[in-house]
Formats: structure tokens, C-alpha cells, sequence
């Protein structure tokens, strides 16, 4: 007898609740990214949506080049750019409602602004002056995380909560590649399949994790192949193609607000800039390689598809255009203030009611502050 | 913070209960009253939890109430996170001490800085149970004290009952409170009994105020959760000296009571802080220099601190050796020279 045949006399039975929950087929993705410009399935998507999207990725492509900008002059101390990938950030907000939650990492803050988050309120974080500079809770968008994969449990807990309340409220998480190798990846999907959580977990492989590429991330076929083994659904989508992003999201929020549970969803696209302005891009990829991804700009497929279509006017490319730099110069007005921030505000949020250690600490400071307004007022005497 | 006043009861009922059965109290009585208030953690369902804690929850609250949650204890505290963002009171189960290490990432990265990082909008009302210390013969991993690494870290509360009556009474104060509190739970006094009226629970003080266990002039012993009975063992043993030995229990360590444990030190003018953390680098290191900027010119001689020693937790065999007892406490205030006292 071969040891794999006494191993099978030895199986054991499994206990009368454990079912396997699905025939994983239905949940494995396809082959190819999914495509909607270009193709048939472009014909039935909505001419108004298309119109929206386009001006929103070209009011995010200005957003980028500006906060990129801002970093050049000193404003802004870093700032991961999602240039190229602006279809997967403005899908990811276009595809939820008003009552649902965002769970952005750090490159996310385009996908908050698409929100409708306040563009400056969107960049504290990245500029220095607080960590937050929103209200979580009113914009329903979590604080950018900048810890990797560490918001996609929060987005399970969160929905899952909203569910036990009654609510239908989805939760729609993001992360890049190489947040995927992380043990809290792995956690939340897990939590999610289990629990059906109403949440959707875009995973926006952009080629690298700073400098490592995703085969050195990975052996698996596909980041959406994971989805597999958790039990749900993983889509494969070419995150470039905006039409195909905000298709296979909203369905997939559908789903989840439906009571069907949670779905990977991997959106392959680019990054055009380096990781951020403090990174040199040279060191591990070739020119080659990004130009080459140039023919496939979101904003280049979304414009050939409208212009095809005639759907493309000057009044539009011209609205559009405007709106983007109205932004971008509101952005630089508004970012080249100093911001007036009062160091005693250190003290304020560590715990609801201050601590006797932390009362003495603030009145030390409160000290060194009044002397050295004396000291100011001395010399400028 | 809140303080769960004492109901006027007829009959006090008191009958001896364990230091477990009281948090179990602590944590039903909070979930009865504050329907936001779930349980959750790895099998604190049917089997109650493996130090029975949670024994019943789920019975009477059902299963989205007190969860039995896959195995992983980031997943834990991060879904926890995303549940006090939607406005629940979650209250974590880690299942031993050392297994709490893999959330520290989602409790140092994000419960305990949240309320900072949001500007007050975000509080993180959730209270993480860490059953610690070590003496009940654990293998390894199942007998680490890991107060150092929590004190360490801004915007968590961390607290530790020594008592029955505290163990109900901090666990309530911890589940009310508007910020992450870190419960340890001493796991060598989980059967510890004392008489105890669950009906008419025990008023609580806010977190934070530390409690005179036994007064004293010659001496403070400065303590917390399982070594607090071993103190109070001491000081008993130190009467036949002719030595009349204050025991001081923490309770909290933060926020840290520094006007009691100053008071004391100043009638006494002599301390030794006593805990099974290792000394190096751990929470004694702290306290006595916190006596010491407060009440150096009330000291007879220098603080010394009582610890674990600085190794990895010991077999069980060996433990005994590591952990603080009754003769190296009594060693030490030999050493607070006490010829200086007559
Ligand atoms: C837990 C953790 N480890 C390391 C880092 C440092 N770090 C910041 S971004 C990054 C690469 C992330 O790559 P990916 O997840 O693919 O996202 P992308 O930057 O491409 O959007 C690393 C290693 C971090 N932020 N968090």
C-alpha cells in the first residue's frame, strides 16, 4: 500500500457543518483584464457617465501634476502621485454612495478628492501640518493610511457593524500590490468572506511596490486569484480603462449591498512617476517601459472611445480643462499659506481628558512658549 | 470618565467569587446596559473563552454580540477599529498575552493614535483584554508581562486589578471610556476568591487613581496586578522585622497616580516598586524616577526595584525562581538601610 493510499484510509471525516461554500469557478477571474473602451460592451455604457468620468480624470491628472508641484516648491513634504492611474481612483469614488465609507491608503488622496473631500483637507497629512484634516466620520472617509494594508481589516469592521446595525452601507478598501503580501490583507479578507461583510477590496496593481515588481511580490497568476481561496468572488480589470473600473466596482458594491459579500477586485495599471519625489524610478525600471504605457493613459482611452463616439465636444474638453485648473489654482492659493497651527494643539487629542503626566507636559511647554515670545519681543526691540 | 455608582440594594447578598467570574459579570452587566457594546475574539462563543470569562455571552446576547472570530488577532483589532468607527464599543479578547503580539501593529499604528491623528473625531472607544503574567505554569508564550511595551505607547490607558471587586469595577470604568484601554489580567488570580456581591457591584473610580492597600510608616511597596498579593504576603512576613511595610496598588499605570504613590512615599521615605516585568527597560524603571524628581529630599534611601529577571519567560520549572516572591522583596527593604531609621 503507497503512504497516499494509507493516507486515505486515514482521512477523516469531515464534521456535518463543513460545507465548502461554492464551486470555486464562479469566483476565479478571468484570463484577461476586463476591457469595456474599445470594445462592444463600450456601445451599452452610459454617454453621460463616460462625459463625467472623462472631466473628473482630467481634474485628477491636474491634481497630480499640481501636488507633485507643491512638493518641488517645499509645500507639501512628499506626495505619492497616482498619475496613470486616476481611472481607478475616480472609479473607486464614483462607484459608491453618499452613505458608504472609503478606506484610502496613502496614495489614495485623488480617489478622497473625487469624493468630494476638500483638496487641502485631502493633503494635511502629506504636507505636514496634522495627521487628518477631515472629519472621518462626515466625509465617510477613513484617515489615509500610511501603515500598508492596515485599513482593509477597519473597512470589514466597519461594515460589518453598519450590517448589524441595519444599515446598507458598503465599504470600499484600497490597496496596492505589494500591501498584499501583508498578514493584515490576508486577515481582512478573510474576516470578510466569513462574516459576508458588505466590502469591496480594490487592489491597484501598479507594477511595483517602490522598487520590487510584482514577480517578486507574488508567484500567484493574478493578485485576483487570491480571492479564491477566502471564498469570493476576485476580478481582474484593466484599471486604465475607466468605463471597465467603474463597471466591475459598482457591480461589485451592488453585490456587497445586495447581502452578497465581498469581492477582490485588481486593477492593472501603471505608475507614471516615481513611488514619490524623495524615489529614483531610473534605478529599477526602464524609460522603455513607461513610454511604452503611455499609449495606454486613461484619460488617451477614455478621450479616443468619446471622440469615436462624438461624444467629445469642444465644450466639454473646454469645461473640463477650466474646471481642472480652477482647482489646481485654488490648490496652490490655498497650499502657499502657512498654516497657523498652535503647538499647544499637541496636547488636546491624545486622550478625551488629559492625563496629570500629560497636564504637566503642556504646561512646560505653555513655559518655553512664553519665553520665547519674550525673548522674540526683546529682539525686535 | 464614567463611574458605575453602587446600586442601593436591601439585602446585600455576598458570597466568594472568582476574580474570572467578576469580569464575566463586568462584561454582561456592560453589554445589558449599552446594547453598542460587543464582545468578540477567539472563542469567547460556545466554550466561553479558554479562562471562561466570556462564559454565556453569546447564550444571552447571541452570536453578533459576543463573536467567535477567525483565528488572527490583527484581523481582530483592525475589524475592532472599523467597528468603533461605525459606533460600536468593541471589547477585544486576546487568548494569552504573548498571542497579542501579532496586533500590535493595529494597536500601535492606529487604536491608540486615532483620536490624535482625527483631531478629537475619531475617539476608539475599545477595550483590548490581555490575560498576563506568568505562574500558573504556562508553556512558553502563555506567561509574558508585556505592561512596558503598552505604557510605552501615547493614547492607550493601560490598567491591571489585583482584586475581585477592582477586576468588575476597572473592567466597567474600561469598557465606558472614550479611549483604548489595554486590561490586563493577571491570569494567576483568575482564581482568585474573595467575597463578592454581584448584585450590588462595587462603585468604581475613574481610571487612573491608584488605591493604599495596606498602610504603613516604614516603608512603600509599589506594585500592581499578580504581585500585589505577594506584597501583601511581604509585608505580613516583614512585621516579625519590626518593619511596618505600605502597600501601594497601582491599578492603573496609565494614566500613573503620582499623588498617591507620592504621598506615600513622602510618610514613608523609602520605596520599592515590585513587578514580574523584567527590570531593564520596564515599567519599575520608570516609576522610581518618577519618585524620585517628586520626593528626593523625603527619601532615606535610594528606590529599588523588585522584577522579573531581564530573560525571556522561563520554563515552568524555573519559573519560580524568576518570579518576584517574598524573600527578594524582604532582601530589598533589608537593603533601604534601616539603621538610618531609629
Ligand atoms: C507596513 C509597512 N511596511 C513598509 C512601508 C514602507 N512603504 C511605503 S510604500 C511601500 C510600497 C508599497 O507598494 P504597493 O503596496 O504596491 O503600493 P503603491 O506604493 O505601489 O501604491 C513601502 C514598502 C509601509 N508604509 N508600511
Amino acid at each position: 500500500m503507497t503512504v497516499m493510499e494509507q493516507r486515505g484510509a486515514y482521512r477523516p471525516t469531515p464534521p456535518p457543518a463543513w460545507q465548502p461554500r461554492t464551486d470555486p469557478a464562479p469566483l476565479l477571474p478571468d484570463a484577461e483584464p476586463y476591457r469595456v473602451l474599445g470594445t462592444d460592451a463600450a456601445q451599452k455604457a452610459d454617454p453621460g457617465l463616460l462625459r463625467r468620468l472623462y472631466a473628473e480624470l482630467v481634474r485628477g491628472r491636474r491634481y497630480n501634476t499640481q501636488a507633485t508641484a507643491l512638493t518641488k516648491q517645499g509645500r507639501l513634504a512628499v506626495y505619492p502621485s497616482s498619475t496613470g492611474q486616476e481611472a481607478c481612483e475616480v472609479a473607486a469614488a464614483f462607484a459608491l454612495e453618499e452613505r458608504d465609507w472609503l478606506f484610502p491608503s496613502y496614495r489614495d488622496t485623488l480617489a478622497a478628492v473625487a469624493r468630494g473631500l476638500d483638496p487641502v483637507s485631502a493633503l494635511t497629512l502629506l504636507r505636514g501640518d496634522w495627521h487628518t484634516g477631515y472629519d472621518p466620520r462626515e466625509a465617510r472617509i477613513a484617515p489615509l493610511s500610511t501603515p500598508l494594508a492596515t485599513q482593509l481589516p477597519h473597512a470589514v469592521g466597519l461594515a460589518h457593524a453598519a450590517r448589524l446595525k441595519g444599515d446598507d452601507v458598503v465599504a470600499l478598501a484600497m490597496v496596492g500590490d505589494g500591501g498584499t503580501s501583508e498578514g493584515d490583507f490576508h486577515e481582512a479578507l478573510n474576516f470578510a468572506a466569513v462574516w459576508q461583510a458588505p466590502v469591496v477590496f480594490l487592489v491597484q496593481n501598479n507594477g511595483f511596490a517602490i522598487s520590487v515588481p510584482l514577480a517578486k511580490q507574488t508567484a500567484a497568476p493574478s493578485l485576483a486569484h487570491k480571492a479564491v481561496g477566502y471564498g469570493m468572488p476576485g476580478r481582474l480589470v484593466d484599471g486604465n480603462d475607466a468605463a471597465a473600473m467603474h463597471e466591475v466596482l459598482s457591480e461589485a458594491v451592488a453585490r456587497a449591498r445586495a447581502g452578497g459579500g465581498p469581492t477582490l477586485v485588481e486593477a492593472v495599471t501603471y505608475r507614471m512617476e516615481a513611488h514619490t519625489n524623495a524615489d529614483d524610478a531610473t534605478r529599477y525600471r526602464p524609460d522603455a517601459e513607461v513610454t511604452a504605457w503611455r499609449d495606454h493613459d486613461p484619460i488617451l482611452l477614455l478621450e479616443r472611445e468619446l471622440t469615436e463616439r462624438g461624444l467629445l465636444d469642444d465644450d466639454l474638453k473646454r469645461q473640463a480643462g477650466d474646471d481642472a485648473e480652477a482647482m489646481a489654482a485654488d490648490l496652490r492659493g490655498r497650499m502657499n499659506q502657512d498654516p497657523q497651527l498652535d503647538p499647544m494643539d499637541l496636547f488636546t487629542h491624545v486622550y478625551a481628558e488629559q492625563t496629570s503626566q500629560l497636564r504637566e507636559q503642556a504646561a512646560q511647554l505653555r513655559a518655553e512658549l512664553e519665553v520665547a515670545s519674550e525673548e522674540a519681543e526683546e529682539e525686535a526691540r | 470618565m464614567t463611574t458605575v455608582a453602587a446600586k442601593p440594594v436591601t439585602k446585600p447578598v455576598t458570597k466568594p467569587a472568582t476574580m474570572a467570574q467578576a469580569l464575566g459579570r463586568a462584561l454582561r452587566d456592560s453589554m445589558a446596559e449599552d446594547p453598542s457594546v460587543h464582545v468578540l475574539g477567539e472563542d469567547v462563543g460556545a466554550l466561553g473563552g479558554v479562562f471562561r470569562v466570556t462564559d454565556g455571552l453569546t447564550k444571552e446576547f447571541g452570536e453578533e454580540r459576543c463573536t467567535d472570530t477567525p483565528l488572527a488577532e490583527a484581523g481582530i483589532l483592525g475589524t475592532a477599529v472599523g467597528m468603533a468607527m461605525y459606533g460600536l464599543r468593541p471589547v477585544v479578547e486576546m487568548q494569552f498575552d504573548a498571542f497579542a503580539y501579532p496586533a500590535f501593529e493595529q494597536l500601535i499604528s492606529h487604536v491608540a493614535r486615532m483620536r490624535n491623528r482625527t483631531r478629537g473625531a475619531m475617539p476608539m472607544p475599545i477595550t483590548v483584554r490581555v490575560p498576563y503574567g506568568g505562574g500558573i505554569g504556562g508553556v512558553e508564550h502563555h506567561s509574558d508581562s508585556s505592561e512596558a511595551y503598552y505604557m510605552a505607547t501615547p493614547g492607550l490607558h493601560v490598567v491591571t486589578p489585583a482584586t475581585v471587586a477592582d477586576a468588575y469595577g476597572l473592567l466597567r470604568a474600561s469598557i465606558a471610556s472614550d479611549d483604548p484601554v489595554v486590561f490586563l489580567e493577571p491570569k494567576r488570580l483568575y482564581w482568585s476568591k474573595a467575597d463578592w456581591n454581584p448584585a450590588a457591584p462595587t462603585a468604581v473610580e475613574p481610571i487612573g487613581r491608584a488605591v493604599v492597600r495596606r498602610t504603613g510608616r516604614s516603608a512603600t511597596l509599589i506594585t500592581y496586578g499578580p504581585s500585589v498579593p505577594v506584597c501583601m504576603e511581604a509585608a505580613e512576613a516583614a512585621r516579625a522585622e519590626g518593619w511596618d511595610l505600605e502597600v501601594v496598588d497601582l491599578r492603573s499605570l496609565v494614566p500613573f497616580d503620582d499623588e498617591t504613590v507620592a504621598a506615600s512615599v513622602r510618610r514613608t521615605g523609602r520605596a520599592v516598586v515590585v513587578h514580574e516585568s523584567g527590570g531593564f527597560g520596564g515599567p519599575g524603571g520608570e516609576i522610581a524616577a518618577r519618585i524620585t524628581e517628586r520626593c528626593f529630599h523625603h527619601l532615606e534611601a535610594p528606590v529599588l526595584r523588585v522584577a522579573g529577571f531581564d530573560i525571556p519567560y522561563p520554563p515552568p520549572m524555573l519559573e519560580k525562581h524568576h518570579l518576584p516572591g517574598v524573600d527578594r522583596i524582604l532582601d530589598a527593604v533589608a537593603r533601604l538601610q534601616w539603621e538610618a531609621e531609629s
